[in-house]
């Protein structure tokens, strides 16, 4: 029965601890095929073949996804993201690049006639199963998606070949040349500085690759195609790009073939991202407007430099986007023309928010402005050799919690410009410029720029991107420069203040070896940034699948609870009221009460106290007194059996209980409140009003003097016990029940309870006393209940049980000799002598008592004391006695001479 | 039959009990204990602001939340299981608990009783905590505008309404622990095992959010989004982490404590 609640606690956390209803479908299980596709072989004549995965789940004709990977992996890094798109009714095919994982030939970087080329073998052998659906014959009905170098590939694929229907591009590059050579310098056609850092991890892990083959690709090339790598490498060691390399990276960007994208398009790009920024997916995106297409661009706060702060998010869009322009299912939820994620707060804990908007603005729309001043002397050092060098990007860990601040603006190589605080607050999205007046002392400057957030004494950037800067000047005229800052979205809090820091040298890039002086100036004292307003999105995200099992669990548990209290309430409605009773203060009927261990305690106790009584419960230890008076006081829940008092049925928290008073097991207070307070207190908690308490009369009971204002945990156990006498007599109860109410008092006390209770039953109520002082429950108790393992010994009146005309009990003054006892009984009239001890005898006769003692003296014994009356004493350790022996029902059978147990015990002898 | 057990005589059963004088005592101390440190160590050259400490001296409302924040996980769940772990077998204990059931105290309204005075105590102690601490951060630092991270400023107007919900979060999420408390102490009849359990599970839980590994079955930990009210304090406040911990505290709690009444309306009053 208590292992209840346990079990529905638990329940009810496992619940909640189920958290999400498993996405829609999942009912088919994902199939994978693997095979290997053949494609164009690598220029120096080896064979090729792809290592191609196809997911599928569910029969019947499908649409098909192309699902492309990033460098340096394999067609495995998708595989959660095709099980999931084939779970949701599409047709996967993944596929390694060529030069990765399993798949033959050498890295060529996207190039048109290799990685291009095969996957339109893909798409062809997507056109040569039945289980793809066709737009026309040999036209599949394809979408591609993939990040990074699958983004790219993606869009290519999708510019060359007309059979695909939409593409899905993500944290991609739009010109490989200008991603690799960046130039935040507005207007400016030279290559910037190499991104060093980058092109160092791509070889690492291409030559690692390499070496894990059989047989290993020599480094450093790995992997590589040679011509790229040899050109890449060159590019390395200069820093600067030849015009060879450049037209092949721009050969090898979508900006070549975005042309003849005529399909929808979803451009998701990255904000913590320092390979590919923002700049690149608007370039394409703004390219794809120019004619017409049909374009969707998603600003993630993930990238290439981590994850996103909701990384489920994105992977929804693609999906969203799939459903609405690959499969046409109009009801899928829209992806937003334009959607960018705002920066989340210091410190904050969840994901960031989202804004939308219904058109693509680009990047510099809106006109917002901060005013800037110079913190110092507009001086800076290029070190010599490059060394050492700014740290500003890389290490951003989450939300430019850990600052580099030192690290980025190191002294004398570093120049900062603070703005204001900001008066009104605003959001930045897109790119801010500022506009710098640079004299140097050299014919090239090379600078990055970034934006800082300043507070209290150092500076933190929310977003770790850096402007890289390199322009062609004139030694010792100042050159203004416009630059752009990296795009991205921050917050300009009120009050706030901003800080672009301008360095000479980027540890993440190829910086010039050449030491110069530079001196920067602002050109105009002012920050210019763009701002886009937008809506919140509202694709009911805010109801994530956490409230949701949240919410199905509480229900559950508002559920169990409701049928609790349900079972309470149809417990507490049917019982039975017995009117035949309603003149009996308290009757016991057949309880019976085992203990979890199996010991029975209480075993089909009958008993009844009528008005005017006093009932003593007597009993050995262990005979179940106090477990039936805890019954009878709702205290336990009897196994059987029945209690009423006036004829109403006697539970936990019954209303009748108000015409109880009790003390059980010892009294119980409240230490640190006085003894009237206590009385006060258990007085108002039965809710009835103060003047019927008689509260006079219980405290003259309890007699504790001034004591009675001091707190209970300085009483004494016998100052306790009257106070708890006293408490049980709050309210002149009709039944009163007292456990042991002598324990801990003084003969005077005890002999000063005896009245009390006399007189508290004449007035026509009931008192039941257990007790262990058998001389005390002889001379105040005017019934008595004997129990004994459970059971009830006998019950009866203490005049009848004692007092018995057939018996005198003589005490001599010299012992009692054999011959005395002998001429006894053979006195006509007495039927039994028994010497008690030396000195006491009980006779049973029919002769009246003075004959007895006439005959006592005749027979030569020496009386000096006659009583009629025996003690209890006696007569219950008899009882007891007896009963444990026969273990028989003491009403049972009477024997051959027609007495029951009962009769016989009434000439007990004693031990 | 006349209402039993009434609030007002409940409140009067625990009001003169030593433990809620030192409870009360406490809160008043824990903000004196604060200002009394950050003067000891105020020579102490303060570098970048990383953390909530260093901003604690800013002013009264910097100090309020940097007092929450402190007290926010382990003393105000203390307070919670003592006031609502405590109330029914510290009564089981001296032996008062079976006098009320027999006056009888229906099982149902004692437990609602003592539920509902425990719950008023524990609202009381964090209400008290936060104006005190208003008060003291006022008059030892001034009564400033917020500033947080990231150059945040929040003058009164804006912080007054975010402190209202940031100590209602909180006394919410704290309420779990107590009927925690609330749940071991009506099963056990031992006040030591009612408040020593919940601490245990605090703390356990707390040493159980650390662990990566356990990736977001964390977020089922009581106590889990215990900062969450943290995010308020921001120029657009973000209600999610808030809206998550109350959902969660409201399960635990409700699931408690419909246990606690379930064991006790059941069970046999043997104290």
């Amino acid at each position: 029965m208590h292992r209840l609640p346990s079990v529905l606690l638990l329940a009810a956390i496992l619940l909640a601890l189920v958290p999400a209803p498993t996405r829609a479908g999942a009912a088919e299980p994902v199939q994978v095929t693997t095979q290997r596709v053949p494609v164009r072989a690598e220029p120096d004549g080896t064979p090729v073949d792809l290592d191609v995965a196809v997911y599928k789940a569910g029969n019947g004709q499908q649409p098909a996804v192309l699902l492309g990977h990033g460098f340096g992996g394999s067609r495995t890094d998708v595989d959660t993201q095709a099980r999931d798109l084939a779970e949701h009714g599409y047709l996967v095919l993944t596929w390694t690049a060529r030069g990765f994982g399993d798949s033959g030939g050498r890295i060529h970087l996207d190039a048109p006639d290799y990685e291009v080329a095969d996957a339109r073998a893909l798409v062809d052998l997507l056109a040569t199963r039945d289980d793809v659906a066709l737009d026309a014959p040999d036209d599949p009905h394809v979408g591609v998606v993939g990040g990074s170098y699958g983004g790219a590939l993606a869009l290519m694929l999708a510019g060359t070949d007309p059979r695909i229907d939409t593409v899905a591009a993500l944290i991609t590059w739009n010109d490989l040349d200008q991603a690799l050579f960046p130039q935040a310098a507005v207007d400016i056609a030279e290559a910037g500085p190499l991104k060093q850092q980058w092109i160092s991890r791509f070889f690492s892990a291409s030559v690692q690759q390499g070496l894990d083959r059989d047989p290993p690709a020599p480094a450093p090339c790995g992997r590589f195609d040679p011509t790229v790598c040899r050109e890449l490498l060159a590019a390395a060691q200069t820093g600067r790009p030849s015009a060879n390399l450049r037209t092949m990276l721009r050969s090898h960007s979508p900006t070549s073939v975005l042309a003849g994208l005529q399909v929808p398009t979803l451009l998701v790009q990255g904000m913590r991202d320092t390979l590919f920024g923002l700049d690149q997916a608007d370039k394409t995106a703004r390219a794809l407007l120019d004619h017409g297409t049909e374009v969707a661009v998603r600003w993630t706060d993930g990238g290439h430099d981590g994850p996103a702060s909701d990384p489920d998010a994105d992977t929804d869009a693609v999906r969203d986007w799939l459903d609405r322009h690959l499969r046409g299912d109009l009801g899928a939820a829209s992806v937003p023309a334009f959607s960018w994620a705002l920066p989340v707060p210091f410190g904050g804990t969840g994901p960031a928010q989202w804004r939308q908007a219904n058109s693509y603005p680009g990047l510099h729309s809106g006109a917002g402005s901060l005013s800037l001043h110079s913190d110092g002397p507009g001086t800076m050092l290029a070190p010599p050799g490059g060394q050492p060098a700014s740290i500003t990007s890389g290490i951003s860990g989450t939300t430019g919690q850990i600052s580099s601040y030192p690290l980025a603006a190191l002294p004398g190589q570093s120049i900062a410009f603070t703005s204001d605080p900001v008066g009104a607050a605003a959001t930045v999205v897109g790119a801010p410029q500022v506009r710098l007046l640079v004299t140097s002392t050299a014919d090239e400057v090379t600078l990055f720029v970034t934006l800082w957030q300043v507070n209290d004494t150092s500076a933190s950037q929310p977003r770790a991107l850096v402007a890289p800067v390199r322009v062609a000047v004139t030694p010792g005229r100042a050159t203004p420069v416009a630059v752009e800052l990296p795009a991205a979205t921050w917050q300009l809090d009120k009050a706030s203040t901003w800080r672009v820091l301008v360095t000479s040298t980027d540890s993440a890039f190829a910086n010039s070896t050449v030491a110069r002086a530079d001196q920067i100036q602002l050109a105009d004292p002012v920050l210019t940034f763009p701002t886009v307003e937008g809506t919140a999105v509202t694709k009911g995200d805010s109801i994530d699948t956490e409230t949701i099992g949240l919410l199905v669990a509480l229900i559950a548990v508002l559920l169990a609870v409701a049928v609790l209290v349900a079972t309470a309430l149809r417990r507490r409605a049917g019982r039975p009221v017995r009117t035949d009773l309603a003149e009996v203060p308290l009757q016991v009927e057949n309880l019976t009460k085992s203990y979890p261990d199996g010991h029975r305690a209480v075993d089909g106790v009958s008993w009844q106290a009528a008005r005017g009584q006093v009932v003593g419960l007597l009993g050995p230890n262990g005979a179940g007194k106090t477990t039936t008076l805890r019954m009878v006081l709702g205290l336990i829940r009897p196994d059987d059996g029945h209690v009423w008092v006036r004829g109403r049925p006697v539970v936990p928290g019954a209303p009748v209980l108000q015409q109880v008073g009790a003390l059980v097991e010892g009294p119980g207070f409240l230490p640190h409140l006085s003894g009237r307070a206590n009385l006060r207190a258990w007085w108002a908690a039965t809710g009835r009003p103060e003047s019927e308490s008689a509260m006079d009369e219980a405290l003259a009971v309890a007699a504790l003097g001034d004591a009675v204002d001091r707190p209970v945990k300085s009483y004494s156990q016998g100052m306790r016990q009257r106070l708890g006498i006293a408490q049980a007599m709050l309210g002149q109860p009709d039944v009163l029940i007292l456990d042991e109410p002598t324990n801990g008092l003084d003969p005077p006390q005890i002999a000063a309870m005896r009245p009390i209770l006399r007189a508290y039953a004449e007035t026509g109520r009931t008192v039941v006393v257990s007790s262990h002082l058998l001389a005390e429950v002889e001379q105040t108790c005017t019934h008595v209940v004997v129990m004994d393992g459970g059971r009830v010994i006998t019950t009866g009146a203490v005049a009848d049980l004692l007092d018995g005309e057939a018996i005198t009990v003589i005490s001599l003054a010299t012992p009692v000799t054999d011959a005395a006892l002998t001429a006894l009984r053979t006195v006509d009239g007495i039927t039994d002598v028994t010497a008690e001890e030396d000195t006491r005898i009980a006779v049973t006769a029919e002769m009246s008592r003075p004959d007895v003692v006439a005959a006592a003296v005749t027979a030569g014994m020496a009386v000096s004391e006659v009583t009629g009356r025996r003690h209890l004493e006696d007569l219950f350790l008899a009882m007891i006695a007896e009963s444990g022996v026969h273990d028989a029902d003491p009403s049972g059978p009477a024997d051959a001479g027609g007495q029951t147990l009962a009769d016989r015990l009434r000439k007990v002898r004693p031990r | 039959m006349t209402r039993t057990l009434a609030w007002r005589h409940e409140l009067r059963r625990q009001w003169g009990r030593t433990r809620t004088w030192w409870l009360g005592a406490l809160v008043l101390a824990i903000p004196l204990v604060f200002v009394a440190a950050f003067a000891i160590g105020r020579n102490q050259v303060r570098g970048q602001a990383t953390s909530f400490i260093d901003l604690a001296t800013l002013g009264s409302a910097n100090f309020t939340v940097f007092t929450l924040l402190m007290t926010g996980d382990l003393l105000l769940g203390i307070i919670a299981a003592m006031f609502l772990g405590d109330t029914v077998p510290s009564e089981a204990s001296a032996g008062s608990l079976r006098y009320l059931l027999t006056v009888p105290v229906p099982r149902a309204r004692l437990l609602t009783s003592k539920l509902v005075v425990g719950v008023a105590l524990t609202a009381a102690a964090i209400i008290l905590l936060t104006t005190w601490s208003v008060l003291v951060g006022g008059v030892a630092y001034g009564f400033t505008a917020y500033q947080g991270f990231g150059g945040v400023v929040l003058d009164w107007p804006a912080i007054v309404p975010r402190l209202v919900l940031a100590v209602g979060y909180l006394f919410v999420t704290v309420l779990q622990v107590g009927a925690l408390a609330f749940f071991l102490g009506v099963r056990t009849d031992a006040p030591l095992a009612a408040v020593g359990g919940a601490m245990l599970v605090v703390i356990v839980s707390a040493i159980l959010d650390n662990l990566d590994a356990l990736g977001d079955l964390r977020h089922a930990l009581p106590l889990h989004y215990s900062r969450a009210w943290l995010d308020l304090f921001q120029t657009q406040p973000d209600i999610g982490g808030v809206v998550h911990g109350t959902l969660w505290t409201i399960l635990y709690t409700i699931a408690l404590l419909g246990a606690g009444y379930w064991h006790f309306l059941r069970k046999d009053a043997v104290s």
